[in-house]
């Protein structure tokens, strides 16, 4: 370690912190998809396939996700309406 | 009752092999009847660091097929007392591994075995699943980077939900995190993930911390486990994961940085 090295150190902007810092993100995410039960997918598939039998939707416009906490579990529906509702249905 | 440890990461070259070599010579010469065994069908290299790479006659697949003993397969080790090494086959391909086979070689060897070392290859494939599928305990070799902790995190759920003892709803397998290559001097200087970083993200029990070391090259070089190597660094702290695996406590060591004289830091010195 040189001397202006020595003198240069600051705590936060560290390589290793930036590490750190990206490995606790995907690492907690990866472990929340590895607890999803494997009919997920498919099951967004078909809730998916439903709603577009009434509405014109894209896959983008709709999310599922399922939340674990202590005692109990949350499966959150999320799906974006086009802005007219009445036009935009499918025939 | 044999236990069974799994040593294994999921990312390649980050010491597995180096570590299952240690850690069954360290059992061996505490006087526990230990055998490891190489997962890595069709890339065995534990020969190689064992340095019994020409006493191979016949290999774990001959047994599974039932074209050789097991016997006749075992290594006896000529340094340490107690130690075998049942090496890979180097023609055969994964899919000789079969569950039902692995599960009556292990079966064979807890009749007279201790421990039965597992040496994983990297990845998740078929060779690296047998050889965590009947594990009591894992040793998770990890290496202070981002490929290695994220790869090491994807093996533990694999332990979790693909070994016997998950599938089965039993104990789960006892987890131990073994940190290799660690460098105490870029750790301080913020280049390198601190072992208490990869302790937080994985959040599993720390078994060691092996320093990068010149000594680990050269044991592999002649063929001989690092932990044999009294003066190293690297040996010394194989030897204490070795007493903490066995329940006993041991202080870590070689986590700081070495003191240097002021005016070698000053001129930039190696440290």
């Amino acid at each position: 370690m040189s001397i202006f090295r020595y003198f240069r150190r600051t705590k936060s902007s560290t390589s290793a912190n930036t590490a750190r810092d990206r490995l606790q993100v995907i690492v907690a995410h990866e472990r929340s998809q590895r607890k999803q039960p494997d009919f997920l997918p498919r099951m967004q598939q078909e809730i998916l396939d439903v709603i577009k039998k009434y509405i014109n939707i894209s896959q983008e416009q709709i999310s599922v996700q399922l939340d674990d906490s202590d005692d109990c579990s949350v499966l959150e529906l999320n799906i974006t309406l086009p802005e007219d509702l009445a036009q935009s249905s499918a025939k | 009752m044999a236990k069974i440890i799994v040593v294994t990461s999921g990312k390649g070259g980050v010491g597995k092999t180096t570590t299952s070599a240690a850690i069954g010579t360290g059992l061996a010469q505490r006087g526990n009847k230990t055998v490891i065994i190489d997962f890595d069908v069709g890339l065995r290299n534990l020969d190689l660091i064992m340095g019994c790479e020409r006493r191979v006659v016949y290999d774990f697949v001959n047994v599974l097929q039932g074209e050789a003993s097991l016997t006749q397969a075992l290594i006896k080790d000529k340094r340490t007392d107690n130690l075998f090494i049942l090496p890979a086959s180097q023609t055969r391909d994964k899919d000789a591994l079969t569950q039902e086979g692995v599960q009556k070689t292990l079966d064979e060897l807890a009749q007279t075995f201790e421990y039965i070392i597992c040496d994983s290859p990297a990845g998740i494939e078929k060779g690296a699943q047998m050889a965590l599928y009947f594990a009591d305990q894992a040793i998770i070799v990890t290496n202070p980077e981002v490929s290695s902790v994220r790869d090491s995190d994807r093996i533990l759920g694999i332990l979790q939900s693909k070994s016997l003892r998950a599938e089965t709803g039993g104990e789960p397998v006892q987890e131990h995190l073994l940190l290799t290559r660690y460098n105490p001097t870029r750790v301080a200087a913020g280049e390198m993930l601190s072992v208490e970083d990869v302790e937080d993200i994985l959040a599993i029990p720390l078994l060691g911390v092996i320093p990068e070391s010149e000594s680990v090259l050269k044991a592999s070089n002649q063929g001989t486990p690092v932990i044999l190597d009294e003066d190293a660094e690297a040996g010394q702290a194989y030897d204490d994961a070795v007493e903490r695996l066995l329940g006993n406590e041991k202080p870590h060591r070689f986590l700081d940085v070495k003191k240097t004289s002021f005016f070698k830091r000053l001129l930039g010195g190696k440290t």
